[in-house]
């Protein structure tokens, strides 16, 4: 029976059918109807040892290429400190279970409490709860929300300028929870108040969603939408990319009353979609109808600071069914990972890290408009990704690019493309992508 | 021992940095450009501290941490297995690390292979003919493969089926599950030993009904033994049977749930396939479905074409996206290398492994704790505390007394069945010297309680926190750095 | 053993209700308090808010419970008790005296329906 992972012996197994008081192990199934017994072999491979673990993961990776990404689309190639990965390797803290016993899950409690502290920071908002699956789910379960605040209101708008990805994400929960849920069509590219204002007039919307930076990677001018929206007895929700809001006016300073969005920004590896995490923030009002894990400050028994899973009478463990959200668990370890991180770069490092991506999307927009083969459709300000169009084949050209080693723009369809840049992309880089576009002209 | 106590808030001080970026030449200052109505007022107030302050802060954080490295983790219905190393060293390989999800699929062959792989292992083990790997814990996957059941019944014109028959000893997450995919909660009464009473199914099988969500064995760890004759009632009245994976561990090398009926489940990967709790996450529920639900599974999908080539696709009957990629690929490499690690030949153990060491556990401690249910369990049992009621010694006193003991707590107060419910489940990694030492001292707990009643009650005394004020935490709520501060200056 | 107040009319989920005029004055009873343990917050209507008899109105969490409040009349909402914002705990110290809402009720007939104060002592013994 025996192998790395399970430590019976025969020996140990007899001893213990001994105080159970059976013969075999068989006899404590034997209470499973015989028909549905499992008799075949499975249909996977041999037991392997490490060295052929390891040959075997080496050959996948071997049919993967890593490529410099110039892509964004709600996955970005940020640079993250060698510290993060080293000390999300500490055991204690990714062998632990969720925090149910405070007394020894300290370490867990007070990074959560630290995770939030700091995504607070970013958002401007009083809370946020201890993160979500990924940014499109946390967007979803804010729909959720801002219906169960609104009470007795059941439809919610969308921009059409959020990603597409987190829409759809969206739209599915809308669909199957039975949300009305509206898509209020983009203009120039970004949020057109005039159609969200229209749609108010109805009376019957609980909240708007709106993104900051927009698919396009467009900074949005949000004024006299929290008004409108506010007027309406409806609240603001803003998607938000964390990293961002180191520098972007904040979800606060907009007066939303919900920030969400997705922490793969703050450093995560790309690691081909996930794990990341979702974040939720929003303000005192909203905060008892925030889905997921929350975690408080309190005092123990002998007055020392200490940390608690709060606010539990929301949950899906006592509310069931009527619970907003089954959300029961959070990404954790991301978040931790989220936390290392902006404990490294700091407010400073966050700035940077801003600056130097801006700067390199800048230079390569410019460079590309230079090519004469791009067109800038909407004219507006841009952080770290931006949209172009052209009359290329962005198929084509894309593939050009992989045989070089190079992850271009996204292709959005009607001759947009998309690019995203990074601190870790250099000047040099960005040169040999913009020389490779532009032999596209012969 | 010097306690730490510590926020990292607390070690700032303005100047100090923890990294270093490289110098950019461009030209102009791009934030500079951007209209001062977008950008934010002030700097996030973000903690300015070093390297090794960072590095000295978490280690001292995950010190005051115990985890399934630190010691025995029983805990009920979360299978707390080992997690094997060499699957962390493998999911941070640079070759699969640095992969952009939306990278052309001819560059991430292997990314999904290994992607494909799993599905086809997960179909197998579960006895089903397909897998979703895109949700991202239990409860999504709970609610994904409830939108199955809803979107398959939608498919078909049966739009009256709006109704989900959940046993009232579930798990909260099912009824919220439930009610988030849109279905309406029916209970079904259990009998006392945990298991579906059909008598009182039978009348609730209406043409209302979407199907019924179980878990085999039930929350009692107990086996259901009528579920080929439940299985056979929900078809005949037109429902589907849905398997909640959490108890799946058991099963192993046992019995498929396909096999027994179900038409949809989801698995939980860091319960049954060994990857890391994360104190909370990330997980990763995949969702499997039998062969008349393939195309309703959540998009993208992970198909495999004649010439052995991978695509990533969309099925236009899917039910819709669920996540904004492929779902938790990190978390999904580790569970791969556990399966192949332990192979065809030893995953046959671990379900008879696990409920070996259950019923040792039970067996052995059932002089001095109430078992309210009889008979051989599965990977776990509970226990409605201790024997003697003489005491006033509580399930949440055995609980708090076992971490100054050095193990952790059981699953207290669920299910709700009994009123000191006690919830245990050892996993099949655990060694019999490991079993042992936690049957001494729930002994040593027990006379305790009959000998010196108030020291448990007392407990935990060792911690390095004991007995938080959870009703001052939940009436001021203080959740943030800046909120604490506020609080401190009043 | 829980108080209960002679001339009040209860509901059957544990709300006490003091009618006085048209106006209902509505609370949670003492045994209600109890069974939850300490109050860390309350959900109120908002004042104008139509609310109906057997129907939810709010709720009242503990830390490791949550109730939601029903209804035991109908009508508008004309006043809720803002005390228990920062001091839900005034439950569990008088839960006679700590009303949550005050409804304008539509009719006043309902009031007769309700359970008397023996009626509610007997359900609470069960």
């Amino acid at each position: 029976m025996s192998n790395r992972y399970i430590p019976h012996t025969q020996v140990d197994i007899d001893k213990m059918l001994k105080r159970i008081g059976v013969s075999s192990v068989d006899d404590l199934y034997s209470d499973i109807p015989q028909e549905v017994i499992f008799r075949e072999e499975y249909n996977i491979p041999s037991a392997m040892s490490e060295i052929e673990l390891r040959r075997h993961f080496q050959e996948l990776a071997g049919k993967n290429r890593s490529l410099t990404v110039f892509a964004g689309g709600g996955a970005y190639d940020h640079y993250s400190p060698s510290t993060v990965a080293h000390l999300l390797q500490r055991s204690e803290f990714y062998t632990a279970y969720t925090p149910y016993q405070p007394e020894i899950s300290q370490g867990t409690l007070q990074y959560i409490f630290e995770y939030q502290s700091m995504i607070s920071e970013l958002t401007g908002m009083e809370a946020t709860n201890a993160s979500m699956y990924d940014g499109a789910t946390a967007t979803a379960e804010v729909m959720f929300m801002m219906v169960a605040s609104a009470k007795k209101k059941n439809r919610v708008l969308i921009s059409a300028t959020v990603s597409d990805r987190v829409q759809n994400v969206v739209k599915t929960y809308a669909k199957f929870h039975g949300v009305d849920l509206t898509v209020v069509p983009e203009k120039d590219g970004v949020s057109d108040l005039d159609a969200i204002k229209k749609e108010l007039e109805a009376g019957d919307v609980a909240g708007v969603i709106v993104p900051c930076p927009n698919k396009y990677g467009i900074i949005e001018d949000f004024t006299g939408f929290a008004d409108a929206i506010h007027a309406a007895k409806a609240a603001l929700a803003i998607n938000a990319d964390p990293s961002t809001l180191a520098v972007l006016r904040t979800p606060a300073e907009w007066d939303a009353d919900v920030a969400c969005g997705d922490g793969q920004s703050l450093g995560m590896p790309l690691q081909f979609g996930g794990p990341y995490l979702g974040y939720i923030s929003c303000s005192k009002s909203m905060l008892r109808k925030m889905p997921g894990r929350v975690v408080g400050a309190t005092r123990d028994a002998d007055g020392k600071r200490g940390y608690v899973l709060t606010l539990q009478a929301r949950e899906q463990h006592i509310r069931r069914e009527k619970a907003t959200s089954n959300i029961c668990s959070n990404q954790s370890l991301m978040a931790l990972y989220a936390t290392i991180y902006l404990a490294l770069m700091g407010p400073e490092g966050m700035r940077e890290v801003n600056e130097a991506s801006a700067a390199g999307a800048h230079y390569l927009y410019s460079r590309l408009l230079e090519t004469g083969l791009f067109t800038d459709p909407f004219g507006k300000p841009f952080l770290k990704e931006f949209t172009l169009h052209t009359d290329l084949d962005v198929a084509a050209l894309n593939r050009r690019l992989l045989d070089n080693g190079i992850m271009g723009g996204l292709d959005l369809g009607n001759g947009l493309v998309s690019f995203a840049v990074t601190e870790k992309r250099t000047r040099e880089e960005i040169d040999t992508l913009v020389k490779l576009i532009a032999e596209e002209k012969k | 021992m010097k306690i730490y106590d510590k926020l990292i808030f607390e070690l700032s001080k303005p100047g100090r940095k923890g990294y270093e970026l490289p110098k950019t030449d461009y030209a102009g200052n791009a934030l500079k450009d951007i209209p001062s109505n977008l950008l934010r007022k002030e700097a996030p107030a973000l903690p300015e501290v070093t390297e090794l302050d960072v590095t000295r802060h978490y280690t001292n954080l995950s010190n005051k941490n115990f985890g399934v490295d630190t010691g025995f983790y029983p805990l009920g219905s979360c299978t707390m297995k080992y997690n094997p190393k060499i699957n962390e060293e493998l999911a941070a390989m640079p070759g699969f690390a640095s992969l952009h999800p939306l990278q052309d699929e001819e560059s991430v062959q292997g990314a999904l292979e290994l992607y494909y792989n799993l599905q086809q292992a997960l179909a197998n083990i579960a006895g089903l003919a397909e897998f979703t790997l895109n949700p991202y814990a239990g409860a999504h996957g709970e609610l994904t493969g409830l939108m199955v059941m809803r979107q398959y019944h939608m498919a078909r014109g049966d739009h009256k089926r709006t109704r989900v028959i959940v046993p009232n000893s579930a798990h909260g997450t099912n009824p919220a599950s439930a009610m988030v995919s849109g279905l309406e909660v029916v209970e079904v009464k259990s009998r006392p030993n945990g298991s579906i009473d059909i008598e009182d199914l039978k009348p609730l099988l209406d043409d209302t009904i979407a199907g019924i969500m179980m878990t085999n064995p039930n929350t009692l760890g107990m086996f259901e033994t009528e579920i080929t004759e439940i299985a056979k009632l929900v078809h005949e009245a037109g429902g589907l049977l849905y398997y909640d994976g959490a108890n799946l561990n058991p099963m192993l090398g046992k019995v498929r749930p396909g096999d027994m009926g179900f038409d949809i489940m989801h698995i939980n990967l860091h319960k049954t396939f060994s990857t890391p709790h994360g104190g909370g996450g990330p997980g990763s529920g995949p969702v499997g479905v039998a062969e008349h639900l393939r195309h309703f599974l959540p998009n993208p999908r992970v198909v495999k074409d004649a010439e052995g080539r991978y695509h990533v696709t969309a099925d236009s009957e899917s039910l819709g996206s669920i996540s904004t990629f492929l779902g938790n690929f990190g978390v999904m490499m580790k569970a791969y290398a556990y399966i192949l690690s332990l192979g065809k030949e030893n995953i046959r153990n671990v379900g008879p492994m696990a409920t070996l060491n259950a019923n040792y556990i039970k067996e052995s401690l059932k002089d001095d704790y109430l078992l309210p249910i009889e008979g051989a369990c599965k990977h776990e049992f509970v226990f409605d505390g201790l024997k003697d009621k003489s005491t006033d010694v509580t399930t949440l006193n055995v609980a708090k007394r076992l971490l100054d003991y050095g193990f952790h707590a059981p699953t207290i107060y669920f299910p709700l069945l009994f009123h000191e419910s006690m919830m245990i489940e050892p996993t099949e990694t655990e060694s019999l010297e490991t079993l042992d030492e936690f049957i001494d001292v729930m002994h040593k707990v027990a006379r305790e309680a009959r000998e010196t009643p108030e020291e448990v009650k007392n407990a935990p005394l060792t911690t390095i926190v004991r007995k938080l004020d959870e009703t001052g935490a939940a009436k001021n709520p203080i959740l943030t750095y800046r909120a604490m501060k506020e609080a401190c200056a009043k | 053993m829980s108080k209960i107040v002679e001339e009040l009319r209860y509901a059957d989920s544990h709300e006490w209700v003091r009618l006085e005029g048209d106006i209902a004055t509505v609370g949670i009873t003492d045994y209600a308090q109890h069974a939850l343990g300490d109050i860390v917050y309350v959900d109120m209507p908002e004042v104008g808010d139509e609310v109906t008899a057997g129907e939810d109105f709010g709720a009242v969490e503990s830390v490791k419970a949550a109730s939601d409040l029903i209804s035991p009349v109908s009508g508008e909402v004309v006043e809720v008790n803002e005390a228990l914002e920062d001091e839900p705990g005034l439950i569990n110290q008088d839960a006679f005296g700590a009303w949550i809402m005050k409804v304008r009720v539509a009719d006043t007939a309902e009031i007769d329906a309700l359970l008397d104060a023996a009626a509610y002592a007997k359900i609470c013994e069960e």
